[in-house]
């Protein structure tokens, strides 16, 4: 069942694993910005979780401890970000920069002395019997834990914003936070407290990267990953399952063009490592011609700073 | 407890003593992290911004620092005027890259031709290559309202994986016996960007730093074309109703940035650097835009900003080599340069109040 070298399950099993950083990254900063708050810190709060994951899990061994420890330190270095746009209303697209600067010179700073280590492993969840399945065992049981909560929190933001208070508050901070503050809402603490979920969902993201994706530590593993979710996010007009949609078409494309480079299949190289970024920007542009004018998801205060004047 | 008022104008004062203050807090937060280290934060603070001006090696170093310098401040000049405008042109690196390999694509065509007329060539290559990779996010963005810094900054990856085929590829030197790297400058006189000044590290890319400074400050003080682009940036909706139209600006701003950056990508490869190799470039793109903060985004500012941010270069090569601190030291240190900036600067517009009573 191979095609070209290529085999359709395990490719379709690899993406759901290699899609799991930027799923949730991507998820995390949806409710960032449904909460009206740009973040372009991603990249550095991924790279700083895949640092803390994996110095946790090498100092514990354990890998589920790495994980939450990977979603600490990107809560941490996501207060940052709060503390200057929501406290001292810095512009966000600088501080979200700023953030993936520093965040990138912090982690090859504290990294050192880890390379070349191997962390514990994060396993298969389910028994081999089930993940020895044919075609479905792989694709629907062969998986660590940390897929399965991907979905699980694509299911539960999804719900979350469509269906519950705190959704509606979100909603209402991110769409009009002059009326939300209106209407009694803190509209800076709820930023803060999305900022730092959002950091959270993009340090584990990183923390996976470094501890099954990979898994050992080198200066900029996350190579780019942050970037490639906050696209997803504008290409999921801001919708969890079409996040899920997303990160799982990029998953894929990264998964076929190294797969195309060890079959060998003539392609050069380069240019299908310039692959995935050249496909996020043709998808980015056909999303944005589609429905130019109109509005296009994006939430009406995105980007801007509150200041209650009153 | 404090609370945050805001100003009915903004603050002249702290406009001017923000950037000197973010330095002085950073200098602290610093010496901090490198006492956390094992460091002496005394000595690795005198380093990085007392030993490359007035050290014992300051005759060399002095040069270094326009070196650093030169590229640093063309680069954030043309970032500020978009920035001004409120178009984030974020992929400098990548347009620094195009710009290094148009540039030095000219000069390895006509090898070992030698004119006088190479070399002008090679810069309107570079400035060409630069613009072009600029125009993909500008086009796309005037054209279908993508957004420019996730399209820029995307860019910055395929140039990279570009940078790598030119070096192992289409531009490798022919008699490198199998080294990736093209033929370098160094011995190719008439496409070599020289020293034309070695003691103050002066050449071609400096001078074209230093004099982009005064013609931006001319462009947005004295000119049609930067009145717009502050208007644009502060009121759009006025910018609209004066007739300033948000195509040719993003085109315009885009444009000049991507050029300066494909400029200063050229002066590299072609002096300091000396040849297209995988990793000549050495993030100036990125650096730049805390140069263009650090700057006020006020191009005369800027070209302070990156004598200030080549010293941190400078300084920390030498606190690396002599102290033995990792070069990611550095590159924090940057970052907090750039947080404590954007915190002091709230300063700028507001005030702090001491709330009494209930509000």
């Amino acid at each position: 069942m191979d095609f070209g070298g290529i085999n359709p399950v395990i490719l379709i099993a690899t993406l759901m694993a290699s899609a799991v950083p930027i799923l949730l990254a991507a998820l995390g900063e949806t409710v960032v910005e449904r909460s009206g708050v740009l973040n372009l810190g991603v990249e550095g709060m991924m790279i700083i979780g895949a640092l803390g994951g994996f110095v946790v899990a090498v100092q514990t061994g354990s890998p589920v401890l790495g994980f939450i420890g990977g979603a600490a330190a990107g809560a941490a270095l996501s207060l940052i970000f709060a503390l200057l746009t929501q406290v001292f209303l810095a512009n966000q697209v600088a501080t979200g920069l700023a953030l993936t600067l520093f965040g990138l010179g912090v982690s090859s700073l504290g990294g050192q002395g880890y390379n070349g280590i191997k962390p514990p492993r994060t396993g298969q969840l389910l028994p081999d019997a089930l993940a020895d399945l044919p075609v479905i065992g792989p694709i629907l049981f062969g998986h660590d834990w940390v897929v399965y909560f991907s979905i699980l929190m694509t299911a539960v933001l999804w719900w979350v914003l469509k269906a519950t208070r705190i959704g509606l508050i979100i909603r209402a901070v991110g769409e009009s936070h002059e009326a939300a503050h209106a209407l009694g809402y803190k509209v800076n603490r709820i930023r803060l407290m999305c900022i730092a979920f959002g950091g959270a969902m993009a340090g584990m993201g990183g923390a996976y990267v470094s501890l099954a994706r990979v898994p050992q530590w080198v200066d900029g593993i996350t190579a780019g990953a942050g970037w490639i979710a906050l696209a997803i996010v504008v290409f999921a007009s801001w919708k969890p399952w079409r996040v899920l949609i997303g990160a799982y078409l990029f998953g894929g494309i990264t998964v076929l063009q190294l797969n195309l480079q060890v079959a060998g299949s003539g392609i050069p190289v380069e240019y299908l490592s310039m692959a995935p970024y050249l496909i996020t920007i043709l998808v980015l542009v056909i999303m944005s011609a589609g429905r130019k004018g109109k509005a296009n998801g994006a939430p009406a205060s995105l980007g801007q700073n509150f200041h209650a004047s009153r | 407890m404090l609370r945050l008022e805001k100003r009915p104008t903004p603050s002249r004062f702290w406009l001017y003593a923000t950037p000197p203050v973010a330095v002085i807090l950073t200098m602290i937060a610093g010496g901090i992290l490198f006492a956390a280290m094992g460091k002496n934060p005394f000595e690795v603070i005198r380093t990085i911004f007392w030993d490359p001006v007035f050290g014992e090696f300051a005759f060399y170093l002095r040069g270094q620092l326009l070196v650093k310098a030169g590229p640093l401040i063309l680069i954030a000049i043309g970032l500020a005027l978009g920035f001004r405008a409120g178009i984030w042109n974020i992929g400098a690196e990548g347009q620094y890259i195009m710009g290094a390999i148009f540039g030095a694509s000219v000069g390895l065509a006509v090898f070992p031709t030698e004119s006088r007329w190479i070399f002008p060539l090679m810069v309107v290559a570079g400035a060409f290559g630069g613009w072009l990779w600029a125009m993909i996010p500008a086009i796309l963005k005037t054209r279908f309202n993508t957004n420019e810094i996730l399209v820029s900054l995307m860019l910055v990856y395929v140039a990279e994986t570009i940078l790598a085929k030119a070096s192992t590829g289409f531009l490798k030197n022919p008699e490198g016996m199998g080294f990736p790297g093209s033929r370098n400058f160094s011995s190719y006189p008439a496409a070599q960007n020289a020293f034309l000044y070695e003691p103050l590290g002066l050449h071609w890319g400096g001078v074209a730093a230093l004099v982009t400074g005064v013609l931006a400050y001319i462009l947005l003080t004295r000119h049609q074309a930067g009145f717009q682009i502050r208007l644009a940036g502060q009121a759009p909706r006025a910018a609209r109703f004066h007739g300033v139209s948000p195509t040719r600006l993003v085109v315009l701003c885009m444009g000049i940035s991507g050029a300066l950056a494909g400029l200063a990508g050229m002066f590299e490869v072609t002096g300091p650097a000396g040849q297209i190799s995988i990793d000549f470039n050495t993030g100036y793109g990125f650096t730049a835009i805390i140069v263009a903060f650090l700057g006020r985004l006020n191009p005369l500012g800027i070209v302070l900003a990156g004598f200030l941010m080549a010293l941190t270069y400078v300084g920390g090569e030498m606190a690396s080599t002599n102290l033995g601190l990792p070069d990611a030291a550095i590159q924090v240190f940057q970052g907090m340069l750039l947080f404590f900036l954007l915190a002091v600067d709230v300063l700028t517009n507001y005030r702090f109040r001491l709330a009494v009573g209930a509000h």
